[in-house]
């Protein structure tokens, strides 16, 4: 078999894909459940685990390209060493959440799904988090900060930017 | 992330429990735990009792836990027990931690608390009043039940939240867990099963009210030799949380009740299939799966019964219309989440092709004590034909934001205004949404409407899956039927054109109203467009999108014409086409507004009434909410 390379930093990767065969029965319905982890573990599914699994499971590519990109979760791209989501249910709406998202865009210059050029930051609309007693909310890398304010997404990205403190 | 066997670990022969030993854990561990539900009970022992929900989990409860356990330790003090347990319901007061058997009720602790909590209420034996929680009206509450959050509630599918340790079998099997399954595998068959739920008139709590049993009769009446049990805990809706609740704070009950739909149904596989953006909830459900196996309570030859049933969690990637029954079939077959055409219908043609029998998570709940207390118990409670109880996630622009039970039939305003509170900041009550995305808005002149599924529908909106967001009067209807649009748009998932096309071009229009470039035809064309939607869609996504549009227009029309005709918009949200002013007879020259606003558009000084300047003032709406004579407005 020919080597392969993945276009994502990570060192061990084909020990990650190849643990992955071993604790997976190669059948079709284990595709999102392997896709999940795959999004999990390198932040993005990289084109070549896709190709992978695409043989591991015999599927064709077209069909988990297709899966990829109808679930929100599965994204093509890395995301950024921060990626901040902002829940826009209907709790934290009501509650403003949609100031924050605004905030957020002007600060980054980028749209949801997104990621700044030096790869620090990225941003993403999320739908309910089920922190609603705490709405509005936005997490960053998965960690809530409740009953938001524009102020304090300020302060959490000047921290960021100013000591790159690891969250 | 969490790896997901597949293989049943019940095989350990060694830890598999007989019946009697199952018996001998309920008997002995339910007086060891009397003191969670009775303040009289005698006993030396307390427990300390930490909310892991997930809004208490994200305001640091893990933390808080720690703390108590190393300090307990530290200070060697003996009968003191601290445990984690699912959520309480009144997440607005979260982080909450509660002591039992005298039933205290600390509020907003923070980790650096618990010392204090220890040494004055453990050690000394007093109440660190400081922590104790107060009610809306100020009265401090010394224990749950004297808050009037809990009064008019009725704990059925909440039950055991908030009561037990969730990641803890004996606890649950302690308050009469899987006895039920018990009696049903060994006392009845699966015909009078059947009929039981029928009796009790349990309808789905998913949203669409079908009735369980009769569902579960048509899956059993199903030909095929294989058979399937799902759970639906794919809970998309905004704003909606229940499921999510049941599922941390109580998961056994769900394994229970999809183990009697097995039985009843002749399926002896289920699965669970569950957001992914509940982690907990997964890591919650898999630690329960794992523990009945490992106690031959999932698995083969069941109490030594014959019935073999196995549960298999699968997990969703993030897309709203795999709530959808048929979606979420292909999508645990491993494909792209996109609806079936219906019928057939799951209960002949489902997994696989084969009879599956869907219910939402909160109906699995209900299942367990239906067969505990009987069908007359269950079908005492509620209307004539909505029984039983509904839990609702209370959000929005109300006081006590969390978790809600109660009995079908109670009317909006008990819900917002008695356990809810009332609307906070002294604002007006605008509009309730129920439903999420596929239900509607119940305006104030429907506020004494008994909740129960005919009622919601006749007023046009829908019981749903439970969501139940309060809007006050700075809330613009049109702008929320956009947002309701945006997430249908986004989250369509283009299988079929009334859904893909006539959502984005419903959009478009409430767009334009809202940057006041519309017009009155608009509004026509809106009413033309849903009707249509809603009558060529394939699945309920598609059928339900208009739904928000549809109610705002019944009860909000005015709100929509202004926008069209006036281009004003009266709550000042749609920005390009509000004008905020400040009432000069109501304005006391605090100048609160003038030093809140991020732009100085406010102008005046010393004691002088403030005037905005609307050249600079970019309508953020920072000013309406720091006023305290509610002095600004349009």
């Amino acid at each position: 078999m020919e080597e392969k390379k993945c276009e994502c930093n990570c060192q061990n990767k084909d020990a990650f894909m190849e643990k992955l065969f071993q604790e997976y029965k190669p059948v079709k319905d284990n595709l999102i459940s392997m896709l999940n982890e795959v999004q999990e573990h390198y932040g993005y599914v990289p084109m070549n685990c896709q190709k992978e699994l695409s043989n591991f499971l015999n599927i064709p590519m077209a069909e988990i390209y297709g899966v990829v990109t109808f679930y929100s979760r599965f994204t093509l791209k890395p995301k950024g060493k921060y990626n901040i989501a902002v829940c826009l249910g209907t709790a934290c709406y009501v509650k403003g959440s949609q100031k924050i998202m605004d905030r957020l865009k002007e600060r980054l210059k980028i749209e949801p799904g997104e990621t700044t050029q030096d790869g620090l930051f990225s941003i993403e609309e999320t739908r309910c988090v089920g922190a609603c007693g705490l709405a509005p909310v936005f997490t960053v890398n998965g960690e809530v900060y409740g009953k938001a304010t524009v102020k304090k997404l300020d302060e959490v990205l000047d921290e960021i930017i100013n000591n790159k403190p690891k969250i | 992330m969490r790896r997901f066997d597949t293989s049943p670990k019940g095989s350990k022969e060694e830890i598999m429990k007989s019946l009697e030993e199952i018996h001998k854990i309920r008997v002995e561990k339910r007086k060891e735990l009397d003191l969670r539900v009775n303040t009289k009970a005698d006993t030396r022992e307390k427990h300390i009792l930490v909310c892991h929900g997930t809004g208490c989990t994200s305001s640091k409860s893990p933390e808080i836990l720690e703390n108590f356990r190393k300090i307990i330790k530290e200070k060697n003090i003996e009968n003191v027990r601290v445990i984690k347990t699912g959520c309480f319901g009144l997440c607005a007061k979260g982080p909450i931690v509660i002591i039992r058997p005298e039933d205290t009720f600390y509020a907003m602790v923070k980790p650096e608390d618990c010392e204090e909590i220890i040494q004055t209420h453990i050690i000394e034996g007093k109440r660190v009043e400081r922590l104790l929680c107060k009610d809306i009206d100020g009265k401090i509450v010394n224990s749950l039940d004297e808050l009037n959050f809990y009064k008019k509630q009725k704990r059925i599918a909440l039950k055991n939240c908030g009561v037990i340790n969730p990641e803890e079998i004996d606890e649950y099997i302690a308050f009469r867990g899987y006895e039920a399954l018990e009696r049903v595998l060994r006392e009845y068959t699966q015909d009078e099963v059947i009929d039981i739920i029928k009796q009790s008139g349990l309808r789905g709590r998913g949203g669409a009210g079908f009735p369980t049993g009769k569902k579960w009769e048509l899956t059993k009446n199903a030909e095929g030799e294989q058979k399937y049990v799902v759970c639906n805990a794919d809970e998309g809706d905004p704003g909606a949380f229940m499921d999510r609740s049941i599922l941390e704070g109580d998961p056994h009950s769900v394994l229970e009740a999809m183990e009697i739909a097995g039985y009843s149904i002749g399926a002896n596989q289920g699965y669970i299939y569950v957001r992914a953006e509940y982690p907990i909830a997964v890591k919650r459900l898999q630690i329960a799966i794992n523990e009945a196996r490992d106690y031959g309570i999932l698995g083969k030859n069941i109490f030594g019964t014959g019935f073999d049933f196995d549960i298999e969690i699968r997990l969703g990637a993030g897309a709203f219309v795999c709530g959808e029954e048929t979606a979420l079939l292909e999508s645990i077959e491993g494909k792209r989440g996109q609806p079936r055409v219906k019928p057939p219908y799951p209960a002949q043609h489902g997994l696989w092709g084969k009879p599956t029998l869907i219910n939402n998570v909160e109906t699995y709940a209900n299942i367990a004590q239906i067969i505990l207390n009987g069908s007359d118990w269950y079908s005492a409670i509620g209307t004539e034909n909505s029984k039983g109880t509904k839990v609702f996630a209370l959000g929005g622009n109300v006081n006590n934001i969390g978790l809600v039970e109660v009995p079908m039939g109670t009317t909006l305003r008990e819900i917002v205004y008695d356990i809810g509170g009332g609307i906070p900041n002294g604002r007006e009550f605008k509009a309730a949404q129920t439903g999420g995305p596929s239900g509607g808005c119940i305006p104030k002149e429907h506020l004494d409407t008994p909740i129960d599924y005919e009622s919601l529908k006749s007023i046009g909106s829908m019981m749903g899956s439970g969501g139940l967001i309060i809007m006050d009067d700075t809330k613009c209807m049109v702008s929320l039927a956009r947002f309701y649009l945006q997430f249908t748009v986004s989250e369509s998932c283009g299988k079929c054109t009334p859904c893909r096309i006539g959502t984005k071009r419903m959009l478009e229009i409430l767009e334009k109203l809202c940057a006041g470039e519309g017009d009155e035809l608009d509004i026509y064309k809106l009413e033309k467009l849903a009707v249509n939607i809603q009558k060529a869609s394939i699945c309920g996504l598609g059928q339900s999108a208009p739904n928000p549009v549809i109610s705002t227009l019944k009860y909000f029309r005015e709100e929509f014409r202004e926008h069209a005709i006036a281009k004003e918009c009266r709550a000042l949200e749609c920005k390009s086409i509000a004008n905020i002013v400040i009432d000069s007879d109501k304005c006391k020259g605090c100048g609160l507004c003038q030093k809140n606003c991020p732009v100085n558009a406010i102008e005046g000084e010393g004691r002088e009434k403030r005037v905005i300047n609307q050249d600079k003032c970019v309508k953020c709406g920072t000013c309406l909410t720091s006023c305290p004579f509610h002095a600004i407005g349009k």
